[in-house]
């Protein structure tokens, strides 16, 4: 019997495991080193803030593995051999396998920072890096005041999460504003002022120069690189992106760039190895995608994908229109389609956003042809399902706008915007 | 993971005197339990509940209106009192305490026997009791009392806890004025203009309401003339006409989190247990074997009530025990054969198991007509099955059980696995109601926000991550699992039965003739 072994049991390897064995009986092997069971990472922060237990984050019961015949190993591999179809673990053991999935996911950046490695620094990433934090993080008591280094949607995450133990937080941010390299400036302005109203010390444009010890080896306090500025503090998370965690593999034959190197069928250069999930990384971006997709999504749906190549029915990698969602503490975000943060040189933006400053939304359009392009909406829930089929209609903005209330996903017996959204659009069309 | 729990004591100074407001609150209701003999009753029934209510109110506010708006989780599963920690076990221990009590030594807490005055706790209560009604307290006033108060304070808490969600706030509002209306006030002023009618909760109906077809209970109605006749027929027709309609279009949350009194405390006081209920597929299991028992029990035990009285008097009215177990059958029948017609398909294997209970009812019906007399059904007195339905079901289920025990196994443990009532509802918003949650396409994250606050144990992320809606017989909508996802994927909805459910393969994103070819087979 043909035997699969995947590396990573994160929502990619695990995708792929399922449903390879929907389509067969090939003996399957997940390995891990982080955990025993599959846990979903995007629910971290909430073990931490009480929401749920670490067992909650679990998508399967414990016998579910057992009862598909997927087979669990802990343990880290440190090297792959390809010529011998042979991982070799840390503890010395081997495992053979005949087709090789490697799913490792990502690891937190570190740009070489000064301090970087002391204790109480930790980025966000792993089941560790949640025990780190509770250890150095327990309470406002323990913790003073914590650090955090990076701007992005794991960063604003660490932030809710002390905040939920009062921990006082200063939040440094490289960008002039919250994650405008991705969203328009009026969104991004907003959550600006949404993260201050959450008594949470944001520092727009500032970078950190170094971390500094205290006498045994454990962080004491910060410095600004533009102002010089010192901050004591206890604990500092890194969270200044992340990148593929495929160290092990780099003196292997599977060709790496930042990630592992696949085609559109998620093969490497190895014959019988594949790559998914945060550690794949394309020849070159599908559609407009970046060749490295660092989320959930893509992730399950290259296991989807890929575990058809692997049962025999062979296919590209084709994800759909692009879609994600995100939460900033209070404020709910999705996106469908493409929003770019500044219009492309064919695009047109309209923005709208209510008085109460917790909701608007960017709608992106072609302003040669009114083609509709994607939308970002904050703090109203929209339906993937109807943006997916508009896309793919490729109805034009005046539809999108006219149309918009079919999309609404809000709870029954909340408010509407979308006829204030419209008189608004038909102004600004005036206007223009 | 071995957490060291961070501070959980850590509430600020105005919840701490908000709380101290309340325990003084509960002191005076103690000291009258230890027949304390307050001089003026009705100031210190008013100061006791003033100060509960006062002390929840002031809590709330500090705990919410300083804080923006959004989900207010924190630290659930850090609290001794919400995570089966101690204070758990204590609050559940006095509370079990509190109903073995009630049901069965009132006399504990002060009901008078045999003419003999209230003492105690009960008495306290009889100057709200006298001016409702001008009757003296029972333990039934004093527990009736009690459970509105505790949903009107917590309601407020709860409307509080989801100022950002109207859909929260409207029902906790209908919970709180059904309770206060219908469940408390209208009774008694019935009572006051006609003091023979049976005790009568209106929204409160067949099976839930099971003493309602008791011979006292007909006879009380029927021997009041017109307004009897028309409480005994709108009875009827509630279980038989509207509630399949609101069902219908609805799905059963009309009923359990919109109206009912259970689901009422166990939405408001309640609200706080909410995560402990079991999402484990083995607990699922229990529930359907559970719950089903229960209902067959109490449609056996019901026919055989009436079957009882039918049978004696000789009967002078058309309805004769013939006549009626035939009526039944030809009932359960008719919706048996409906079912397996119309939705066969959508049973897959449950169809076996409804098949079975059902002739095992329908047997047991035949039995009880051949084998019955006119005291005895199934060799027993049928005053003992009544009796034995009240207390193990009636009481020790609902009461001891389903609200003794939020502490340990959550809020909703009677509603999911003993309810009747629920589960006749449920059967029908499985099979005939626009009711769904629908998922938002691929947007799940998996991260099991909505499961673990499921009242009612559902795994709602077991259905959102494939991307299928969630058609379960047993959710009561409380919306709760859509408020709390992170990613905006649930929605409470009624829309049209088609594609209501949805199973996926593949979801939405990813490649189209992937999905089209996979899903499609
Ligand atoms: C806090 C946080 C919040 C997030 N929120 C969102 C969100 O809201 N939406 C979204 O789309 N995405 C989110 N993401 C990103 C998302 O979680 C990742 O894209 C996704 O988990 C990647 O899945 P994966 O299967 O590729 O890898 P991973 O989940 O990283 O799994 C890889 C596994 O492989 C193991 N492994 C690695 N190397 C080895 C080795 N050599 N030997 C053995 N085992 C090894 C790792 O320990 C890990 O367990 C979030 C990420 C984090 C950290
Ligand atoms: S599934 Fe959702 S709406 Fe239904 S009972 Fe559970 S939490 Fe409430
Ligand atoms: S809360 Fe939302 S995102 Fe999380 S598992 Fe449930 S449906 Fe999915």
């Amino acid at each position: 019997m043909e035997h699969i072994v995947i590396i990573g049991n994160g929502i990619s390897g695990v995708t792929a495991a399922r449903h390879i064995r929907k389509l067969s009986d090939k003996k399957i092997t997940v390995v891990s080193a982080e955990t025993d069971y599959f846990f979903s990472r995007t629910a971290l922060m909430y073990v931490y803030m009480g929401h749920m237990k670490f067992e909650h984050t679990q998508p399967y019961e414990n016998w579910f593995w057992k009862k598909n015949r997927i087979e669990l190993k802990k343990g880290y591999v440190k090297q792959v051999e390809t010529e011998s179809k042979t991982l070799h673990f840390a503890a010395g053991d081997t495992l053979k396998y005949d087709k090789l999935i490697i799913a490792t996911g990502s690891k937190p950046n570190k740009f070489g920072w000064p301090g970087q490695d002391l204790e109480g620094v930790m980025g966000m990433y792993h089941k560790q890096d949640l025990e780190s934090l509770e250890k150095y993080a327990p309470n406002n008591s323990i913790c003073k005041r914590a650090v955090i280094v990076g701007g992005g949607l794991i960063g604003i995450e660490l932030a809710e999460m002390l905040n939920s133990r009062n921990i006082p937080v200063t939040f440094l941010v490289r960008e002039d504003s919250f994650w405008n390299g991705v969203l328009p400036e009026g969104e991004s302005a907003m959550i600006n002022r949404h993260i201050k109203n959450h008594h949470i010390d944001l520092r727009l444009g500032m970078n950190l120069k170094e971390i500094k010890a205290d006498e045994n080896g454990k962080v004491k306090s910060i410095i600004i690189q533009e102002t010089g500025e010192e901050i004591d503090c206890d604990v500092v998370g890194l969270t200044a992106g992340v990148s593929p965690n495929i160290d092990f593999i780099k003196d292997s034959n599977i060709e790496t760039g930042r990630g592992v190197k696949v085609n559109r069928y998620l093969e490497t250069n190895s014959p019988d190895v594949y790559a998914i999930g945060d550690c794949a990384e394309q020849h070159e971006g599908i559609n407009g995608r970046r060749p490295i997709e660092a989320v959930w999504y893509t992730g399950r749906m290259m296991g989807e994908t890929l575990a058809q190549t692997i049962c025999g029915n062979r296919i590209q990698y084709n994800p759909g229109h692009w879609f994600n969602s995100a939460k900033f503490l209070d404020i709910e975000y999705q996106t469908y389609g493409w929003v770019f943060s500044k219009p492309r040189e064919n695009e047109r933006h309209f923005h709208w956003k209510h008085e109460d400053d917790t909701k608007c939304i960017t709608v992106c359009y072609d302003k040669n042809t009114n083609a509709f392009l994607g939308i970002n909406t904050f703090g109203i829930r929209m339906r993937h399902e109807t943006f997916d089929r508009w896309l793919t209609e490729k109805r034009d903005v005046d539809y999108v706008m006219n149309h918009l209330p079919e999309a609404n996903f809000d709870p029954e017996f909340y408010s509407y915007f979308e006829a204030e959204i419209l008189s608004v659009y038909n102004k600004q069309l005036q206007i223009v | 993971m071995a957490l060291a729990k961070p501070d959980a004591t850590d509430i600020s100074n105005k919840q701490k005197i908000a709380l101290a407001i309340g325990i003084i609150g509960l002191f005076i209701l103690t000291l009258a339990l230890f027949n304390t003999n307050f001089p003026n009753k009705g100031l210190f029934l008013t100061l006791a509940l003033g100060l509960i209510t006062l002390g929840t109110i002031i809590y709330s506010r500090d705990a919410y209106l300083t804080k923006l708006e959004g989900i207010k989780n924190d630290g659930v599963w850090f609290k001794s009192v919400s995570s089966r920690g101690i204070w758990g076990w204590i609050v559940g221990v006095i509370l079990t305490t509190f109903y073995i009590v009630l049901y069965f030594y009132p006399k504990y807490l002060g009901l008078g026997t045999n003419g003999a005055e209230n003492t105690g706790l009960i008495s306290l209560f009889d100057p709200l009791s006298n001016l409702l009604s001008g009757r003296p307290a029972s333990q039934w006033f004093v527990y009736g009392t009690l459970y509105t108060v505790a949903i009107l304070a917590f309601g407020y808490k709860f409307i509080l806890k989801y100022r950002h969600n109207r859909y929260q706030q409207l029902r906790t509002g209908s919970v709180m004025f059904f309770q206060l209306g219908f469940a408390f006030l209208i009774p008694e002023f019935m009572y006051v203009m006609n003091n023979d009618l049976p005790y009568y909760d209106l929204k409160s109906m067949w099976p839930l309401n099971y003493y309602i077809f008791d011979e006292w209970s007909v006879k009380g109605f029927l021997s009041n003339g017109n307004i009897g006749l028309a409480l005994i027929v709108f009875g009827i027709l509630s279980i038989f006409v509207i509630s399949p309609i609101l069902t219908y279009k609805y799905g059963k949350r009309w009923y359990c989190s919109w109206v009912c009194g259970c689901g009422g405390l166990a939405e408001t006081a309640g609200d706080a247990f909410r995560q402990l209920s079991s999402k484990k597929m083995s607990a699922w299991k229990l529930e359907r074997w559970l719950i089903h028992t229960v209902l067959v029990f109490s449609v056996v035990m019901t026919t055989a009530m009436i079957y009882t009285y039918l049978g004696y008097s000789k009967n002078d009215f058309w309805l004769t025990r013939g006549l009626f177990i035939a009526l039944v059958i030809g009932f359960l029948s008719i919706v048996f054969a409906g079912v397996m017609f119309f939705k066969r398909q959508e049973l897959g294997k449950d169809a076996k198991y409804g098949a079975i209970g059902f002739f095992i009812v329908i047997a047991v019906l035949l039995i009880m007509h051949f084998t019955g007399t006119t005291n005895h059904v199934f060799y027993i007195k049928g005053s003992t099955l009544r009796a034995a339905y009240g207390l193990y079901i009636g009481s020790i289920f609902s009461g001891v059980i389903g609200t003794g025990f939020y502490p340990i196994l959550g809020n909703r443990s009677w509603c999911r696995f003993g309810c009747p009532m629920a589960s006749i509802l449920g059967f029908q918003q499985r099979l005939f109601s626009k009711f769904r949650i629908t998922t938002n396409g691929g947007q799940c994250i998996s991260c099991g926000n909505c499961s673990n606050s499921c009242e009612m144990g559902i795994d709602v992320r077991h259905y959102a991550q494939k991307g299928e809606n969630i058609v379960r017989s047993s959710c009561v909508g409380c919306g709760i699992c859509s408020a709390v996802c992170p990613r905006g994927v649930l929605k409470l909805e009624n829309d049209s039965m088609e594609g209501r459910i949805n199973p996926t393969e593949i979801l939405l994103g990813n490649d189209v003739d992937l999905m089209d070819l996979v899903n499609k087979k």
